[in-house]
């Protein structure tokens, strides 16, 4: 395989157990491919199932059907059917989420939250603390607050060292979910940044975002995820 | 882990009856080293149950487990000889209790709840012993000046992180925790799981977590079982199952709780 990450006839629906057994489609047969160096955008309407895609590529949500090939250094792991184990490496190695939400850690600052999410990927402690600090200060994140926990943060504080996290490591594959999402001008165009910078890297790149600049901008390919509309069951 | 393909524990067939009443029924799995597997249920869901067989603390009516000691060979636990059990209970593993109480001696000083389990271990040096302690009251963030008080004169939260002390002087490769949170106060809690959340990362242990909460699964586990009437009804990398559970008990379980 070619690609850094393959899907092939992905399907995904939700079985509601406590509305009777309700079953919800999400999205049916989608297949795409992201080669190293490339962006793909997911477009379409909200509710499509973008946000469900990015999540079972990430092993966060099950597949029904398909295989969801990723390309970790030699070998090729399929998330539909790997051990968890296995996707917990791979999370650690090859497969990188950034969401605009972050899950704050009681005590931990800011910068170290950062600095170990270089240092699970086995980043040395220099090199990783030196890249955080760049980081956090490409995203304007004040330097008051690096060394406080950002339970405390605004909400775009905390968004932006969630992005640090996310860019910091030496992920093969990103998964984009909206990191832009209420961000200002300037924040969103160092975001911008720290994408080319991923993708001149060879890093490949899938993502959702709703800002059209932003999208016009690292964009490679859009995939409209309505060609993947599962048949509604109701 | 990549490194190290054989389990460190496989369970098969796992049960456990009291009279006609299931405690657990037919559980089976592996557990790799530095892997963090929670097992959830409510009370009665036979967790705790299967903790007590897994650490050989109670013996299974039938099904097999196996643990791949320090020579790398994989023994049936309950086919050890004696010595070879309190060695595995005494170094190689850990259990920490819900109730610090019963993990701790409450008589003995902080300093000598540490140090009984290296001295267990055939350390005799004084200095060296005392040494070590420090270093590990520490790392669970108890002030050095504390270490000889007994534990009746800590609170809760310093209990249990004296009980985690202890149980890691000896550099176990898995750890038994029961409802480890358990007793402590939402503040406490956090701290502790942010402790035990760093130390098991660092030392790279493997540790079996039964607990209620799903946020400790959460925070401290790779994978997750969800047990109900004995039997593990799901299982599954956490945040999978967590966030997209399939059966209906587990749908019930996630939909209960605010996370």
């Amino acid at each position: 395989m070619t690609a850094m990450l393959r899907l092939e006839r992905v399907s995904k629906s939700f079985v509601m157990h406590l509305q009777d057994g309700k079953v919800l489609p999400v999205v049916s047969g989608v297949s795409l491919e992201v080669a190293a160096g490339e962006c793909v955008v997911l477009g379409g309407p909200s509710g499509a199932g973008k946000s469900s895609i990015l999540k079972m590529i990430y092993g966060n949500y099950r597949c029904d059907s398909g295989r969801i090939l990723v390309r970790d250094r030699d070998e090729t792991v399929d998330v539909a059917s790997a051990e968890p184990r296995r996707i917990v490496r791979l999370r650690r190695t090859t497969l990188g989420y950034v969401s605009q939400f972050l899950r704050a850690i009681p005590r931990v600052s800011a910068l170290d939250l950062v600095v170990a999410a270089a240092r699970d990927q086995g980043v040395a402690a220099d090199e990783a603390e030196a890249r955080a600090r760049g980081l956090l200060g490409q995203l304007n994140v004040p330097e008051r607050l690096w060394s406080l926990p950002p339970a405390t943060f605004s909400g775009g504080e905390q968004q932006r060292v969630n992005i640090a996290r996310g860019f910091v490591g030496d992920h093969a594959v990103l998964l984009l979910d909206e990191p832009t999402a209420s961000l200002d001008a300037r924040n969103r165009a160092a975001v911008v940044d720290l994408i080319q910078t991923k993708k001149r890297r060879g890093v490949a790149l899938i993502g959702i975002f709703h800002d059209e600049d932003v999208r016009d901008r690292v964009a490679d390919r859009i995939v409209d995820v309505t060609a993947f509309a599962a048949a509604a069951a109701a | 882990m990549p490194t190290d393909e054989a389990p460190l524990l496989m369970a098969r067939g796992v049960t456990k009856l009291y009279g006609h009443r299931i405690g657990c029924q037919d559980v089976t799995f592996d557990l790799h080293a530095g892997e963090v597997l929670a097992v959830v249920g409510e009370s009665g869901s036979g967790k705790s149950t299967l903790l007590s067989v897994l650490s050989t603390r109670a013996e299974p009516s039938a099904g097999r487990i196996e643990y791949r000691m320090r020579d790398g060979v994989a023994r049936d636990l309950f086919r050890l000889n004696e010595a070879e059990r309190r060695l595995l209970l005494r170094t190689d593993w850990g259990f920490v209790h819900q109730d610090p109480r019963e993990g701790l001696r409450m008589g003995i000083s902080a300093g000598g709840n540490v140090g009984e389990r290296l001295m267990a271990v055939g350390e005799r040096h004084y200095g060296r012993i005392r040494e070590t302690a420090i270093d590990w009251l520490g790392r669970v963030e108890i002030d050095e000046s504390r270490i000889d008080d007994t534990p009746r004169a800590y609170s809760g939260g310093m209990r249990q992180r004296l009980q985690i002390a202890r149980n890691l002087v000896t550099a176990p490769r898995l750890v038994f925790m029961d409802e480890p949170t358990g007793g402590l106060d939402v503040s406490v809690q956090a701290r502790l799981l942010d402790l035990l959340r760093g130390l098991v990362a660092d030392l790279g242990l493997a540790a079996i977590v039964v607990t209620h909460d799903l946020a400790v699964a959460r925070l401290l586990s790779h994978r997750i079982m969800v047990m109900r009437h004995g039997r593990v009804i799901e299982t599954g990398l956490t945040d999978q199952v967590l966030d997209d559970p399939r059966e209906p008990y587990t749908q019930l379980l996630v939909a209960s709780v605010l996370t």
